[in-house]
C-alpha cells in the first residue's frame, strides 16, 4: 500500500469556505453559509481517497476548492508541496495539466455545441500550446482508445450519446493531459445501475495503467468499500472520521459513521425493522457550537455540545476520528 | 379474492407510420391485502409505466391497449373518470420521487391536507384538521400542529417526503404505490423513510407496490418482487427467494454486479451491453443479446412466464453465482 | 437539442413558416435588386418628368403602363419608390438590430457571468432605459439633430442616426434575454470543466456560454427587426425619419397621406400594404421560431 511518510500529492490545511448569502440590502443580518469549517487531509500518491457524506457535508465544495474552482476563505492547499490556492495563473497552468476533474452529471458536463474532438483537444491546446496539431490529434486518439470510446465519436455531438458513453468521454477529457491526480465527483450517481459497474471498472483499470491518484467523492458507501483505500467521512463541513476502508467498515469509531453504515439497506434484510427517530438536519448557516453532529448523536454529552472535537488519532485502531468519546 | 389483480396489461404509444410501440408488453401482477411488492428494473423497463397504467393515468398519446386491472372486484380501466377519482387518492394513494409533484408550492401543507380529505369525505374543516395533524404526528414531523401552516419550500427534502406520505395515508388507503420515493434522498433519510413506510404498512395492513432500482431497499421492505426488463416481467416471486437464488440471467447479472457481492479489489461484474430501447427490441427474448446462456430458441421466440421466470434456460437452484452452465 | 435536420423538417411541414419566409425572401430580393428591376430610378432627378405626376395605377383610367402602380406628386413611379423604400426600411431594421444585438449581448453576457455589483448596475441601467419610451427618445434626439444641422447634412446622415438611435434604445431587450440564458448555463458543469483547465473568463463567456445562450436571441431578433422597421416608419411618418428624397416605406406613406381621400390614394396605400406585409411576415416567422426552438414544446423525435 502507500507509505504515509512520503510527501502527499494533495494536502489541505485548515481549509474553510464561507459563502455570504444574498440578503435584502436594507437588512442588518448578513447570513454566512459555512460550507467547510477547517478540513485537513493528506492524499497519498497512487491511492483512491474517498470522501463520503450526505448533502450539505461539503464534499463537493472540498473537491472544487482543490481544483481551483473556488478560493478558500481560509486555509491552504498544496499540490506536491507547492501552495496552489494563491498561485498566479501562469505558474498554475502546468499544474492544471496534472490535476483534472470528472463531474457528476454527464448530461451537463459536455458543451452541447462542441463535438468530441473539440472538447477533448481544448485542454491540450490551452495547457500545452507547444504541441503541434498532429500531436494533439494523436493524444486525443490515444485517450479515446484508453477509455473504450470509438474513434468515430470524434465528430459527434454530446446529444448523440447515452449517459454512460458521455461519462466515458468526460473521463477521456480528464485524462487527455495525462494528469497524476483526478477528482471524481459522484461520477456514477447519475448513471443507470447496470452502467455504473462498467464505469467503475474503467476508472479502476485506468488507475492501474497510469498510476492515477483519485479523490473519489460519493455518498454510496458500498462503492467506497469496494473501491477505496482510505475514506474521509464528512459532516457539516468537517471531517468526522478518517481511516483505511476496511478499518472503517469493520470498526467505525465515530457515531456518525455508525449511523451511515446502519442506514445502508442490506440484501439480507431486517435492518429497517427497528424504528428510527428522524434526525434533525444541521443548519449550515448557524452551525451549532461544539460538535456539529451533537444534536443527532445518540451518545452526546455536555462536552460534545460545548467544545468542537478535533480530528485525533484513536490508539486502538490507528485511525482518526473527531469525537470526544471515541476510543 | 386478491386486492389487486392485473392481467395481461399492454400499453402502447403510436408512432405514426411506423406503427405502435409497446412500453408494457403483457404484464401480470397479483397483490393480496397488506402485501408488499417490489418492482425493480432500469429506467425504460416500464416500471413507472406500470404504476400509471394501474391507475389509468397513462397520458395521451399513450394508451392501454389490452388487459385488465381489477381492484376489489372492479376493473379500473373501465370506470368513468368520476368513478375512478373516488379510488385514486382515496383507496389507492401514490407517492412520487419528487415531493413537489404532489405538493402545491403556493398552498400551506395544512390547506392541502384538509382539501384532500374534504375531496373524498364529507367532514368538517375542524375534523379534517385534527386528522391531518394526527397523520403528521404519525410520520414524526416535529411540531406537527404549527407545521400545518408552513409552505413546502420551508421544509427540507426529507420532511417534505414525510408530508407526502402523510397525505398518502390521510384517507386510510388500502394500497400505496410508491415510485422511487427515496431515490433523491440521503441514505440516512432514506433509511428513516423506508422504515416508516414499512412500519405503517405492517401496522395498518396497507398493501404496497414499491418501484425502485435499488435491490437493497426491496430486500429490506418487500415480501414479493417483480423484475422488469424491456416492458415485460422476467422474474417474479418471493423477494427472499429471488435475492438468494435468482433464476433469470438478468436477475443473476443484477445481483452479481452489486459491489456488496463482489470481492474487494476485484473487477465488478458488469452485464455486457445495455437494455434495448422499446423502439428497437430484438426478435425473441429481449435479453438474449446480453445473455451468456442464449440459444437459437431464445433468439426466435419470447419465453413465457413459467414458475415465476420468463426464460428458456433459467438458472439451477444450486449456486446462483457459480458457473452458469447452460441448463438443457 | 434541435438539429439542423429536425429544424428543416419542422420548417417544411409548416405552411405558415414557408409562406412568411417566402414573402420575406421576395421582399428582400426586391429590395436588393431594386436598381436592376425598378422601371425607373426615382431618385435620379434627370429621369423625372413633372408631367407624369399623379397618374393612377396602370389598370385604371388615365393610368400609364410605364408606371404600374401610378406616380406621386413629383412624377416618381410608386412601384419604383416602393422597391427602393423597402430596401431602406430593411437596412435600418437590420442595422438597428445589429447595434442592439452587439451592445445587448455583450452587456448581458457580462452581467450574467460576473454577477454581483456589475450585474446589479447593468440591470438597473437597463431598467431605466426600458422605462423611457424608444419613440420618445428618438423623437427628441432626431428633432434636436434636425434643428442643429441643415437639411443636406441631415439627409446624408439620417440613416445612420436612425440605426444608431433605435439600436441604442433597445439594447436592454437583448441584454436581459442573454443574461437569463447565461444565468442558466453558468451553473452547468461544462462551464466548470472549462474553468478547471484554467480558461480565462472571457474565453469561457464567449467561447462556451454564449453559443449555448443564443437560441432565445435568435427568436427575438426577427421580432426586433419588425419592431425597428415599425419604429422607423412611425418616425418617418412624423417627419423625423428618412427625408423625402431618400424615403423609406414610412416616408412614402407620409408623403401620400394628405391625398388619401382627395384623389391620389395609391401613393399611400401601396407602400402601406408592403410595410404591413413585411412586418407581418417577420412577426409570423419570429413566432414560429420561438415555438420551434422552445425546449419545452419539443416533440419526442428531435
Amino acid at each position: 500500500m502507500t507509505d504515509p511518510t512520503n510527501d502527499p500529492i494533495i494536502e489541505t490545511r485548515g481549509v474553510e469556505m464561507r459563502f455570504s448569502l444574498p440578503t435584502h440590502f436594507l437588512s442588518r443580518e448578513k447570513p454566512v453559509l459555512h460550507a467547510l469549517s477547517g478540513v485537513d487531509v493528506k492524499i497519498q500518491e497512487g491511492e483512491t481517497f474517498c470522501v463520503v457524506g450526505e448533502s450539505g457535508c461539503g464534499k463537493t465544495t472540498l473537491g472544487r476548492a482543490i481544483m481551483g474552482l473556488l478560493t478558500p476563505s481560509a486555509g491552504e492547499i498544496y499540490f506536491r508541496g507547492k501552495r496552489i490556492d494563491t498561485m498566479a495563473e501562469d505558474t498554475r497552468k502546468p499544474i492544471r495539466a496534472d490535476m483534472q476533474m470528472v463531474f457528476q452529471n454527464p448530461y451537463a458536463s459536455l458543451n452541447p455545441r462542441r463535438n468530441v474532438f473539440q472538447t477533448l483537444s481544448e485542454p491540450i491546446r490551452h495547457l500545452m500550446p507547444e504541441k503541434s496539431a498532429i500531436d494533439v490529434r494523436a493524444q486525443v486518439e490515444a485517450v479515446l482508445d484508453a477509455t473504450g470510446c470509438d474513434q468515430s465519436w470524434q465528430r459527434k455531438l454530446p446529444h448523440e450519446f447515452s449517459g454512460g458513453q458521455r461519462q466515458r468521454i468526460a473521463i477521456a477529457r480528464a485524462l487527455v493531459t495525462n494528469p497524476a491526480f483526478v477528482v471524481a465527483d459522484e461520477p456514477i450517481s447519475a448513471l443507470d445501475v447496470s452502467i455504473q459497474a462498467q464505469i467503475l471498472n474503467l476508472l479502476s483499470d485506468l488507475q492501474d495503467e497510469r498510476g492515477l491518484t483519485y479523490m473519489f467523492i460519493t455518498h454510496d458507501l458500498s462503492v467506497v468499500e469496494h473501491f477505496g483505500d482510505r475514506v474521509a467521512v464528512m459532516y457539516l463541513g468537517q471531517v468526522m472520521e478518517l481511516a483505511a476502508t476496511d478499518k472503517i467498515f469493520d470498526a467505525p469509531k465515530h457515531p456518525y459513521t455508525q449511523l451511515l453504515l446502519d442506514a445502508i439497506p442490506k440484501l439480507s434484510g431486517g435492518s429497517f425493522d427497528a424504528p428510527r427517530t428522524p434526525g434533525e438536519l444541521p443548519d449550515p448557516v448557524n452551525p451549532p457550537p461544539g460538535c456539529p453532529f451533537a444534536p443527532r448523536c445518540p451518545i452526546a454529552q455536555d462536552i460534545c455540545r460545548a467544545e468542537r472535537p478535533q480530528l485525533r488519532e484513536i490508539r486502538t485502531s490507528g485511525t482518526m476520528a473527531a469525537c470526544h468519546l471515541a476510543e | 379474492m386478491a386486492l389487486l389483480d392485473v392481467k395481461n396489461l399492454h400499453v402502447a404509444f403510436p408512432r405514426g407510420k411506423k406503427g405502435d410501440v409497446e412500453a408494457l408488453r403483457g404484464v401480470d401482477l397479483t397483490l393480496e391485502k397488506g402485501q408488499r411488492l417490489g418492482v425493480v428494473g432500469e429506467s425504460g423497463a416500464g416500471k413507472s409505466m406500470l404504476a400509471f397504467a394501474i391507475l389509468n393515468l397513462i397520458a395521451d398519446p399513450g394508451r392501454v391497449t389490452q388487459g385488465s386491472v381489477t381492484f376489489d372486484g372492479q376493473n379500473l380501466l373501465e370506470l368513468s373518470e368520476r368513478q375512478i377519482r373516488r379510488i385514486r387518492g382515496n383507496r389507492i394513494s401514490m407517492i412520487f420521487q419528487d415531493p413537489m409533484v404532489t405538493l402545491n408550492p403556493v398552498l400551506t401543507i395544512g390547506k392541502q391536507m384538509i382539501e384532500t380529505l374534504k375531496a373524498h369525505r364529507s367532514i368538517s374543516t375542524r375534523e379534517a384538521r385534527r386528522l391531518s395533524v394526527e397523520k403528521l404526528n404519525l410520520v414524526a414531523i416535529p411540531s406537527a400542529a404549527s407545521r400545518m401552516d408552513s409552505y413546502p419550500h420551508e421544509l427540507s427534502g426529507g420532511l417534505r417526503q414525510r408530508v407526502v406520505i402523510a397525505i398518502a395515508l390521510l384517507t386510510d388507503p388500502e394500497l400505496i404505490i410508491a415510485d422511487e420515493p427515496t431515490t433523491a434522498l440521503d441514505v440516512t433519510i432514506q433509511a428513516e423513510i423506508m422504515s416508516l413506510i414499512l412500519r405503517l404498512c405492517r401496522e395498518n395492513e396497507v398493501a404496497l407496490i414499491l418501484i425502485t432500482h435499488d435491490l437493497g431497499v426491496v430486500a429490506e421492505v418487500t415480501e414479493r418482487l417483480m423484475i422488469m426488463y424491456a416492458g415485460k416481467c422476467v422474474e417474479t416471486g418471493r423477494t427472499r427467494d429471488i435475492i438468494d437464488a435468482p433464476k433469470h440471467p438478468y436477475a443473476v447479472g443484477l445481483l452479481k454486479a452489486l459491489p456488496q457481492n463482489s470481492t474487494k479489489g476485484a473487477k465488478l461484474y458488469q452485464i455486457p451491453g445495455s437494455m434495448p430501447p422499446i423502439t428497437n427490441l430484438p426478435v425473441g427474448c429481449p435479453y438474449h443479446p446480453r445473455c451468456e446462456r442464449a440459444t437459437d430458441k431464445c433468439r426466435a421466440a419470447i419465453p413465457p412466464l413459467a414458475h415465476g421466470v420468463a426464460c428458456f434456460h433459467p438458472m439451477h437452484e444450486n449456486g446462483p453465482y457459480g458457473d452458469m452452465e447452460a441448463a438443457q | 437539442m434541435i438539429t439542423w435536420r429536425g429544424f428543416l423538417k419542422r420548417f417544411l411541414s409548416d405552411p405558415v413558416a414557408i409562406g412568411s419566409a417566402a414573402v420575406l425572401l421576395v421582399l428582400i430580393l426586391m429590395a436588393v435588386f431594386a436598381p436592376l428591376i425598378a422601371p425607373q430610378n426615382p431618385y435620379d432627378l434627370l429621369q423625372l418628368d413633372i408631367m407624369n405626376s399623379d397618374l393612377p395605377p396602370a389598370w385604371r383610367n388615365g393610368g400609364d403602363d410605364q408606371f404600374w402602380l401610378g406616380t406621386d406628386t413629383q412624377g416618381r413611379g410608386v412601384f419604383s419608390t416602393i422597391l427602393y423604400g423597402t430596401g431602406i426600411s430593411l437596412l435600418i431594421g437590420i442595422g438597428a438590430v445589429l447595434v442592439q444585438g452587439i451592445l445587448g449581448i455583450t452587456l448581458g453576457l457580462w452581467a450574467g457571468y460576473k454577477g454581483g455589483w456589475v450585474d446589479s448596475f447593468l440591470m438597473r441601467l437597463a431598467d431605466i432605459q426600458m422605462s423611457l419610451s424608444t419613440l420618445m427618445i428618438a423623437i427628441i434626439a432626431l428633432a434636436l439633430f434636425q434643428a442643429a444641422f441643415d437639411a443636406n447634412i441631415y439627409a446624408d446622415y439620417a440613416i445612420f442616426m436612425l440605426i444608431l438611435i433605435i439600436g441604442m434604445a433597445e439594447w436592454p431587450k437583448f441584454a436581459r434575454t442573454v443574461r437569463s440564458s447565461v444565468l442558466g448555463e453558468k451553473n452547468k458543469e461544462y462551464v466548470d470543466a472549462a474553468r478547471v483547465i484554467g480558461l480565462p473568463a472571457r474565453k469561457v463567456m464567449w467561447g462556451h456560454i454564449l453559443p449555448n445562450a443564443m437560441t432565445p436571441v435568435l427568436v427575438i431578433s426577427t421580432i426586433q427587426v419588425a419592431e425597428a422597421i415599425m419604429t422607423e416608419a412611425a418616425l418617418s411618418f412624423l417627419g423625423l425619419g428618412m427625408p423625402t428624397d431618400k424615403p423609406s416605406l414610412g416616408s412614402l406613406i407620409r408623403s401620400g397621406f394628405e391625398f388619401i381621400f382627395s384623389g391620389s390614394w395609391w401613393i399611400t396605400l401601396y407602400p402601406a400594404i408592403v410595410l404591413v406585409t413585411l412586418v407581418l411576415a417577420l412577426n409570423l416567422l419570429g413566432d414560429w421560431l420561438r415555438d420551434v426552438l422552445n425546449p419545452k414544446l419539443r416533440r419526442g423525435d428531435d
